[in-house]
């Protein structure tokens, strides 16, 4: 859904920012937002406006991370660091039945976990379409994980416009902007000025009603082209690309590239770029039991295929290699998630080359493939006569 | 009526710093529970009642280092039906394999001044260099909740569930930022087993491996990952040479970064 209409946007000083944070928490929402943790922007809860990284900013590069301070006091003035919204609607780990003898007899006592209403302060444009491809594959068809539903409906999302992103980022090459356009419950951008402010643009009724409760100014015309400006030079400082053109099929017809074996002696395999990937959803269950309780628990925790017990079937492991392991992982997420859920696995955040240690690049493996793609080396067949 | 008979639990100590039998002592919460799940037969280091077996789980901590602890390995086996070793030490040889990469002999002569009295072996080798091992708990020390988890597994007759895969994923599902990435920190943990729940990180410091190479550790990836970091040569076979350097993985690859 995009903003309902731009004669509903709003402004806020930067001196008001706090007010928006104040009425979601007194609507009972837990806030989590960018917050420095160690040397990382990461999302956590947040309880005030001091808590974001004002003034901060991040370097990103294939395998490599720094915090910065800007030369301004800007509140949003950095890319997507390593935590992603999945871990609030899909918790690393949650237990979901326990069982008990009870006079005899085994009885499965099924746990129903809390499903707080959370709001996400300053999401990403990249990120809220990581949500929407997790509605498809944790809320859609006939499986749908009811946790997760419940957590997604009640979750509220604020939605902060990209101004500065890193040279990592590439959502542009996946339908994606770093202005935010659409899924948002309420969208932000920070205009540096002078005067520092924030226009707020409502997109759903939820939305709508916390901007209301702001008794904040319309926005004014000088306000929305300062946006327009700033979403067009956002974009224009994307300059890494993936290009999207028949990939499926160029990743689908080369499964023997050499170019996997390479990536592979430079892959760990330690399925960091899963953790990190706001998309990666799979989960493993794990059986225990306990001398303490006498109860057993079946938890589900995350899981990645990077791991040598992820494809563990009776006898063995389906993917020995840590070359099968990436090439499943590359072509999962650009090729047949197609297939499987209608959309691209990838959203262009550029998360999986910055946290790889080893500073693998999914956009530069994907290049190499396209420019050895087998079938166009291969000479036309049926000319032959 | 008979009193249900318990299963046997023994604790064997071989070249080790007690620090894994002590992390069985230290489970405060599951101990009490554990005594009332196996008769503890034979723990030196926490009871004077010394059974002479058979036991059903002997629990083994440390190294083979002399021909004394070669031969008395032998004899733990027989006598037990399920041999589980405990600790970086059991499972390959422990900081005490250092000497497998220099000369014994010159070693002895720096520290004890007769070192003819010693009776040494040339080597320090993992308890399933000599004998079966049915489980390996990996560690310096072991992880109370593995180890935990491998008696209840055992009590229960079933397989303990460990996962194979790196530290990486363990620091992740943690919400720990990489030090290797954020803050060019040398860390083992991209080729380490998990277990730890990435426990050093946690604290703002690299993994150093004492839990041991994952599976197929990409360990040419790991000498360019901590070359990029700033570590010199030296710096990096350090790092390999620590507590699990007599494993294939680390020896060879100190080997080959020079």
């Amino acid at each position: 859904m995009s903003a309902l209409s731009t004669d509903l946007v709003k402004v806020l000083q930067r001196s008001e920012l706090g007010w928006l944070l104040a009425i979601l928490r007194d609507r009972g929402y837990t806030v989590v937002g960018p917050t420095i943790r160690d040397a990382a922007i990461v999302l956590d809860e947040i309880a005030s406006v001091e808590d974001l990284p004002i003034g901060m900013t991040a370097e990103e590069g294939p395998g490599g991370y720094r915090l910065l301070p800007r030369s301004d006091d800007a509140v949003f003035g950095f890319g997507v660091g390593p935590s992603t919204a999945k871990r609030w609607l899909l918790p690393t780990s949650r237990i979901l039945w326990r069982t008990r003898l009870i006079d005899g007899t085994l009885t499965v006592l099924p746990e129903v976990a809390e499903a707080k209403p959370v709001a996400l302060f300053g999401i990403r444009a990249c990120d809220l379409q990581a949500v929407d491809i997790l509605d498809r594959v944790c809320a859609g068809g006939c499986y749908a994980d009811s946790h997760y539903v419940a957590v997604r409906e009640r979750l509220f999302t604020v939605a902060v416009d990209c101004a500065d992103p890193p040279s990592t980022c590439f959502c542009t090459s996946m339908g994606g902007s770093p202005a935010a356009e659409s899924g948002f419950d309420i969208r932000l951008t920070e205009i540096a000025g002078p005067p520092h402010r924030f226009l707020v643009d409502p997109g759903s009724e939820a939305g709508s009603a916390i901007v209301d409760a702001l008794q904040a100014a319309l926005a004014s015309e000088e306000d929305l082209a300062a946006r327009a400006s700033q979403a067009g030079q956002a974009s224009q400082r994307i300059t890494k690309r993936l290009d999207c053109r028949g990939l499926r099929e160029i990743l689908e017809r080369n499964a023997e590239n050499r170019t996997w074996d390479e990536a592979a002696t430079r892959c760990f395999a330690c399925g960091s770029c899963t953790m990190v990937c706001p998309t990666c959803f799979c989960s493993t269950t794990k059986m225990s039991s306990s001398m303490l309780t006498g109860e057993s628990e079946c938890e589900r925790q995350w899981d990645s295929c990077f791991s040598e017990q992820f494809s563990f079937i009776h006898g063995g492991s389906v993917r020995e290699s840590t070359m099968s392991r990436y090439r499943q992982w590359v072509t999962h997420k650009l090729a047949a998630w197609h297939e499987q859920f209608g959309v691209s696995g990838c959203v262009g955040c550029g998360r999986c080359i910055a946290w790889c240690p080893a500073g693998i690049d999914i956009t530069e493996v994907a290049s190499t493939i396209r420019r050895s793609d087998v079938a166009a080396k291969r000479p036309t067949v049926g000319k032959e006569h | 009526m008979k009193p249900r008979l318990l299963p046997k639990l023994a604790v064997w100590k071989f070249a080790s710093c007690d620090g894994c039998q002590l992390s069985l002592l230290n489970c405060e919460d599951e101990l009490l529970a554990v005594t009332s799940a196996v008769e503890i037969a034979y723990f030196p280091e926490a009871s004077s009642n010394r059974g002479a077996g058979p036991f059903d789980i002997s629990l083994v901590e440390g190294s083979i280092t002399t021909p004394d602890e070669r031969d008395r390995i032998q004899a733990v086996r027989r006598r037990s039906k399920v041999l589980v070793a405990i600790g970086a030490c059991a499972c390959s040889g422990g900081i005490q394999a250092l000497r497998n990469f220099g000369s014994d002999v010159e070693l002895a002569r720096s520290v004890y001044p007769n070192p003819e009295l010693l009776s040494i072996l040339e080597t320090s080798t993992p308890i399933s260099d000599h004998v079966t091992v049915d489980l390996e708990l990996r560690g310096c020390p072991v992880s109370k909740v593995q180890l935990i988890e491998a008696l209840q597994a055992l009590l229960d007759g079933r397989k303990p569930t460990f996962e194979n895969c790196s530290v990486c994923e363990e620091c992740k599902r943690g919400g720990t930022t990489c030090l290797l990435v954020s803050k060019r920190m040398p860390c083992l943990g991209p080729v380490t087993v998990a277990g730890c729940g990435a426990l050093c990180p946690a604290f703002g410091r690299g993994c150093y491996g004492c839990f041991g190479p994952k599976e197929s550790p990409n360990m040419d990836a790991m000498t360019s990952s901590l070359r990029n970091v700033g570590l010199s040569d030296a710096d990096i076979v350090r790092m390999f040479r620590g507590i699990n350097a007599n494993t294939p993985a680390m020896a060879n690859a100190a080997k080959d970064v020079r």
